[in-house]
């Protein structure tokens, strides 16, 4: 009898991944998904937080997708060894601050350490070629390869059909007439072949599968690195750059101001490591202050907290200020005419 | 039998899924983890992977602010 042969496929929960493990399962591959969490992965987060959101479904999709495939799933947390990636992508940034060729060659490299060290045999992804502009390109693709070290253990299901023969064809592991040849940026081959597996209701990312491809994401995290000086972030950091307005007030400080109540009550969470601002006496919002502060920078950004509480309209809103040790007072202030917010304020 | 407490408050998924798979992990079948958790999302991503990786959730709660799953690992590790 022939050896059972053992793949690693890389979930990202979206749709193309889905169906090329699904490809290959169908050859009598034992398939397993492994799934790397940078910290800007596009899953609960922000569901998590506003309560607006919360009413919808919080589905992790790399497990769903697991569950739909009846497959195992690794979820590896690569959040520090991914930091040198995005601070200083050899192949540079996508359209904002993603950084998506060097993360594949990264994700691979992973992958490829990964089945050495259990003992399987290849590694699959769900590219396409020409579906993403930055990483899924024809001349992309050997990049990928030879730079994570996977080389011809690599194999795409859904595109190997225009790429050269892999180890796992050449071998007789699967059988190469029965993957794919797709290309271009059209989703309709997927769709179709979704819909011949009797997949449904399956996740459709649009920008791609992080948030460092959202244009006002990138825009807050170079704000931070540019006031910091230096290209550094930690878990909060990337959490905190999901809620609430962002307004820096002075290259020393910014202000968090929470829009509804999930946020504010998340932003609770941080009031020990930033100086909070609450209105008192109005319904308002939660605030946070990031950076170095004087008595005239908190007054400035107990005014701007007020535009955004109840008693806007009023001559004067209190507000309760919070430092870092617990130790509160109240302040009393005018708040803010709109047209005293520059917008430049606003990242 | 084993049984550990994880708190994992204020993280958010799919960090509490990564503790608890990193704890399940290091354990012999039969061992419980209790996960105590602030994101509910985990009532859902915890089962989730339990059902994926051959593991039973045993009870999952709310008390108060927080949630809680417990689980006991199974025999195929
Ligand atoms: S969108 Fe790009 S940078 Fe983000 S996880 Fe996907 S490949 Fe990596």
């Amino acid at each position: 009898m022939s050896k059972q042969r053992k793949a690693v496929s890389l979930i990202s929960g979206g749709l193309d991944s889905l169906l090329a493990t699904k490809v290959i399962q169908e050859q009598g591959i034992h398939v397993e998904g492994i799934n790397f969490f940078t910290g800007f992965c596009v899953e609960g987060h922000t569901h998590a937080i506003r309560k607006k959101d919360q009413s919808k479904e919080k589905r992790n999709n790399a497990l769903w997708v697991a569950e739909k495939l009846g497959i195992k799933l690794h979820i590896i947390d690569v959040i520090e060894e991914y930091k040198p990636i995005l601070f200083n992508p050899k192949h540079g940034y996508g359209a904002h601050l993603n950084p998506c060729l060097d993360c594949k060659i990264f994700m691979v490299k992973k992958a490829q350490e990964w089945i050495v060290e259990n003992g399987f045999d290849f590694i699959i992804t769900g590219e396409v070629i020409g579906q993403r502009p930055m990483s899924q390109r024809k001349e992309t693709m050997p990049i990928i390869a030879n730079e994570s070290g996977a080389d011809d253990l690599l194999l795409r299901p859904l595109c190997a059909q225009n790429l050269p023969e892999t180890k796992a064809e050449r071998e007789g592991w699967v059988k190469r007439d029965e993957l794919f040849g797709f290309s271009g940026r059209s989703r309709k081959p997927q769709m179709a072949l979704a819909k011949q597996f009797g997949f449904e209701d399956y996740a459709q990312p649009a920008g791609g599968c992080c948030f460092l491809t959202d244009a006002t994401y990138s825009h807050k995290l170079a704000d931070l690195w540019q006031a910091r000086g230096h290209k550094e972030y930690e878990m909060d950091d990337i959490m905190l750059l999901k809620v609430g307005r962002h307004l820096r007030l002075s290259p020393d400080f910014k202000v968090i101001i929470s829009r509804e109540q999930g946020e504010g009550n998340f932003m609770q969470g941080y009031r020990k490591q930033f100086i909070s601002l609450k209105t008192t006496s109005h319904a308002g919002p939660l605030a946070l202050i990031d950076g170095r502060v004087s008595e005239a920078d908190i007054e400035l950004a107990a005014r701007l907290i007020a535009r955004y509480s109840q008693g806007r309209a009023e001559e004067q809103v209190e507000l309760e200020v919070r430092q870092l040790s617990g130790e509160t007072r109240l302040i009393k202030v005018k708040p803010m005419l709109a047209h005293e917010i520059p917008k430049a304020w606003i990242i | 039998m084993e049984k550990i407490s994880l708190k994992l408050h204020r993280m958010l998924c799919p960090m509490p899924v990564i503790k608890v798979q990193n704890c399940v992990k290091m354990l012999p079948p039969g061992s419980q983890v209790e996960a105590i958790c602030t994101d509910p999302g985990v009532l859902n991503d915890i089962p989730a992977w339990c059902r994926i990786n051959g593991h039973q959730v045993l009870e999952t709660r709310r008390e108060g602010d927080e949630y809680i799953v417990l689980l006991q690992v199974g025999d195929e590790q």
